[in-house]
């Protein structure tokens, strides 16, 4: 193992993924510390509710950043952990099922993910 | 190419900080989905944050987070800029020691802080 993932050579899927990875981490340094700074520092767990999170999804501003988040955090996540089972798993069998797991299982939350984010009507319970 | 025991351990943890964010990451997904239901469903589920054992698991996700992105910079750099196996140890202990400044008031505001305040109570 070295200590990054070595640049792939030529210009194939594989480094589409390494390229993207590196994007992906560039937009999500500002959104994801933007998010932990606005969530757990000037706000905290102790104080957000139904309530707040109502409130912060009647606008479509914190709709987008969270639905960006989701995107750019699961695609993110899904080809980091895919490469880290590609390193340490060395049974092809039992490397695809864990990989199709991971697509399957990320897939169906970022699916969940989107429905809410879209679905949700503001004080459509609360009133 | 061996680049040395610190700059494998930062990878090491850098992949296993990963696969934690992404595992809260699915938790955090369905906590959220709840939000579709009556208020109290959501605000019952919010309550297991608000516990004091919750807050060091809170105060590990958000360093996890931060160590990610710390170190994503440093592998951005080893990508970009030339003679990386000379300098990437020495990023690694600057990395290390900038991280543990940072995650001074950050364990004040989110674990030691709001811990002291609920037992007080």
């Amino acid at each position: 193992m070295q200590a990054t993932r070595a640049r792939p050579a030529g210009r194939g899927w594989e480094w589409f993924c390494w390229l993207y990875m590196r994007i992906s981490a560039v937009v999500m340094i500002g959104l994801v510390l933007g998010h932990l700074y606005f969530m757990h520092i000037v706000n905290s767990t102790d104080t957000i509710s139904h309530e707040f999170v109502s409130q912060r999804l009647a606008t479509p501003f914190w709709r987008i950043y969270d639905l960006v988040i989701l995107l750019f955090a699961m695609s993110h996540g899904v080809i980091g952990t895919r490469g880290i089972i590609e390193d340490y798993v060395r049974k092809p069998g039992l490397r695809r099922g864990l990989q199709w797991t991971l697509y399957v299982l990320s897939a169906a939350f970022t699916i969940a993910g989107i429905y809410v984010l879209v679905a949700f009507q503001p004080g459509q319970l609360s009133r | 190419m061996y680049r040395g025991g610190l700059g494998m351990l930062a990878w090491t943890m850098h992949r296993l900080t990963g696969v934690g964010v992404l595992l809260f990451l699915f938790m955090h997904i369905y906590e959220t989905s709840l939000i579709l239901q009556d208020p109290s469903v959501y605000n019952h589920a919010l309550e297991i944050y608000r516990k004091w054992w919750f807050k060091p698991i809170e105060f590990a996700l958000v360093a996890a987070v931060i160590y990610h992105a710390g170190n994503g910079v440093i592998v951005m750099l080893v990508d970009l800029l030339p003679n990386a196996t000379r300098w990437h140890k020495k990023a690694v202990s600057y990395g290390a020691v900038v991280f543990g400044l940072v995650m001074i008031p950050v364990a004040w505001i989110v674990m030691i802080g709001p811990m002291i305040n609920k037992f007080s109570k």
